[in-house]
């Protein structure tokens, strides 16, 4: 009933209670505990590695890719999973809703938050992973947060129309999981976009249109191998149409508020 | 101005209606037939309609109401978890609601850990709970097991912390559902201690709730709610007794005649019930004016509870063997005296004449006169006995 701040105290409080608790519990009970969120992309990581790049030869032929790819590897996973929790976190919190008054959106940032815990882990071991085989930072580094905050926004607001469709219609996840293999496999995640613009350049423009392929091929740039991953800004030359998938971004963010806000207030009545 | 100050609570006609799916309608194959068909797929459940009232600072204010009644839901919109479709409410300080105890509480956490988690739920930072964490394990008499997870204290353990959390959560407006009969005796005993205290520093608190000793012991106000609209408003007394005869309500047999009589095809019964000095014994006295003759009869006296249970069965011919006759239009009179051994409740008394071998009833009348026990006594040991007010004789 009164008008709550994101930045407010109270909400503050909260998000952070709620995160930590669920970082804490994530993995209460294993051995291995948060290394578990380092070994799950790695692992995923070596399977890619050997079936795309040994024995598929999906590689762009230069030393960096395999850091390339874990990199990418990381951050859809990232993607996957905080869409997929940020989804069901409303439901999965209907409980609290139906016994206690708070802004709603503290649930979807809360859940995005905790997963981006993972992100940042994973991106410490890339890092790692590439002081190793010699991929030193350059100046484009600088560049990076501002893709991880892009990332954070199209994630947030995926979520919050996610979420907000999953309290009336269960049966958004499971076209969610098909929309994300087939987003994943549109996307130069486990091949190299110069697999797909030597013969069809024109495709591998209309790909790039994607904001998480944007903001990955950014962060590998940026990151990794400046010289070698092409990226929306360097591959289509009309900035009107290479600035597509970031205005995309703050669409999919502003409906995502929007249509969450106007739902919010029912969802302890219909959850 | 001054009048707007010492109002904590203001709520104007607040009405509240949902949408009852008819049939699975979370999803969008059922969405789509339903928008297709034409259907709405719901049915609209009036639940209140056209509420006011005020709580002033300072309030003990009791809602009362049967089961589905809507009072839930009108806490609920106090509370602001659900919104109203029509009508205000305005809240004047922070208001702490328990709708539920231990909201948010995790069984992998630690009691520690649940504290913040609760009172961050409720909207106290991490400062303002650090103040009143040792009065919250005190009261809960857990400081021993504050590290441990919850989910190895016992089921009155965490009720013992869900309770004191919402206890000494120092809210200016305290909202409570329900929660009045937790843990053992002794701790029930502080929790009421307690609740006279908030009531003695003249903290304003919102409660609801079924029983009506605690309605008439703390309330200094009080609205009933019976199908989502206001029935009685005000006088505590007078909400309680309401609400008692809304259940009284239910045995229609009675409730009509002249209170004392209770008209019978074969006879005309008038009955009441007293306690000696003590409350140690219960004197029932039922007048009988017969229509016919009864030659040989068995009469049994039956107690029970309100909710239909058997709790005292007595029969002449069992106990006390006795050869007379009822005679037709001549007034008789049947006294017995029985061991006050009852629990807390509302208790009826069943009046009926039947042939010798119990082959036919005669006379069969339920609910003659009726009395409630209450046992205020769970901290001071005393025992109320009191005769429905409806039913006493002049």
């Amino acid at each position: 009933m009164k008008k709550s701040n994101i930045f407010s105290k109270r909400n503050r409080v909260l998000i952070k209670e709620l995160v930590k608790t669920d970082f804490k519990l994530r993995y209460q009970g294993s051995l291995l505990g948060v290394a578990w969120s380092v070994l799950k992309p790695l692992m995923l990581f070596i399977v890619m590695y050997l079936v795309f790049v040994k024995f598929l030869r999906f590689t762009d032929g230069t030393p960096s890719y395999p850091i390339v790819l874990l990199l990418g590897i990381s951050v859809w996973g990232f993607v996957t999973e905080a869409t997929s929790v940020g989804m069901q976190s409303i439901v999965s919190r209907g409980d609290l809703m139906r016994k206690i008054n708070f802004p709603k959106y503290i649930i979807i940032i809360s859940s995005v938050a905790s997963s981006s815990i993972g992100l940042f882990i994973n991106l410490a071991v890339v890092l790692v992973f590439a002081a190793f085989t010699g991929v030193s930072l350059t100046g484009f580094a600088l560049l990076a947060p501002i893709s991880i905050l892009q990332l954070c926004v199209l994630v947030v607001g995926t979520s919050l129309i996610l979420s907000a469709l999953y309290v009336k219609y269960r049966d958004i996840s499971h076209i969610w999981d098909v929309i994300l293999q087939i987003v994943f496999y549109s996307m130069p995640i486990i091949y190299p976009l110069t697999l797909v613009s030597k013969s069809y350049p024109a495709i591998a423009k209309l790909m790039m249109l994607n904001p998480v392929a944007q903001i990955i091929q950014d962060l590998r740039h940026n990151l990794v191998a400046p010289s070698t991953v092409p990226t929306v800004w360097n591959i289509v030359h009309n900035f009107w149409i290479a600035i597509i998938p970031v205005v995309l971004t703050f669409v999919i963010f502003i409906v995502g508020v929007i249509y969450f806000r106007k739902n919010s207030k029912k969802f302890a009545e219909i959850v | 101005m001054n009048k707007k100050n010492d109002i904590a609570l203001e709520v104007k006609n607040v009405s509240k209606s949902f949408h009852l799916p008819t049939e699975q309608a979370s999803g969008i194959k059922q969405a789509f037939i339903n928008w297709t068909k034409g259907i709405k797929g719901y049915e609209e459940q009036q639940v209140l309609r056209d509420i006011s009232f005020e709580v002033k600072k300072g309030d003990f204010f009791g809602i009362v109401g049967r089961n589905g009644s809507g009072k839930s839901t009108l806490l609920k919109i106090i509370s602001g978890i659900y919104t109203t479709d029509g009508g205000s409410v305005e809240v004047h300080g922070k208001l702490v609601p328990f709708i539920e105890l231990g909201v948010g509480f995790n069984p992998e956490l630690t009691g520690r850990e649940n504290i913040y988690m609760n009172g961050a739920m409720l909207g106290f930072s991490n400062a303002e709970v650090d103040m009143m964490y040792d009065e919250i394990v005190d009261f809960a008499e857990l400081p021993d097991f504050m590290d441990q997870k919850l989910k190895n204290y016992s089921s009155g353990m965490q009720v013992r912390l869900a309770f004191s959390i919402a206890i000494k959560a120092q809210g200016d407006i305290l909202v409570l559902d329900e929660v009045l009969a937790v843990g053992d005796e002794a701790f029930q005993r502080k929790c009421y201690n307690y609740f006279a205290q908030l009531k003695k520093e003249k903290k304003t608190v919102i409660l609801v709730t079924h029983s009506m000793d605690s309605v008439q012991q703390f309330c200094t106000n009080a609205i009933m709610i019976e199908k989502g609209k206001i029935l009685k408003q005000g006088n505590v007394a007078k909400v309680a007794q309401s609400y008692r005869e809304l259940f009284m309500g239910n045995d229609s047999n009675i409730k009509h005649n002249s209170n004392i009589k209770n008209i019978n095809k074969n006879a005309i019964i008038k009955a009441k019930n007293t306690i000696n000095h003590n409350l140690k014994k219960i004197y029932l006295d039922i007048k009988v004016l017969p229509k016919i003759t009864i030659n040989n009869p068995l009469i049994i006296v039956k107690i029970n509870r309100d909710n239909g249970e058997l709790v005292y069965r007595w029969a002449s011919d069992e106990k006390t063997p006795q050869n007379f006759n009822i005679t037709k239009n001549k007034e008789f009179n049947f006294n017995l005296e029985i061991d006050n051994i009852f629990p807390n409740g509302v208790f009826d008394i069943q009046f009926a004449v039947l042939k010798y071998d119990r082959s036919e009833d005669y006379i069969l009348a339920n609910n003659v006169t009726n009395f409630e026990i209450i046992n205020v006594g769970s901290f001071s040991g005393d025992v109320y006995w009191k005769p429905k007010e409806s039913y006493r004789l002049e």
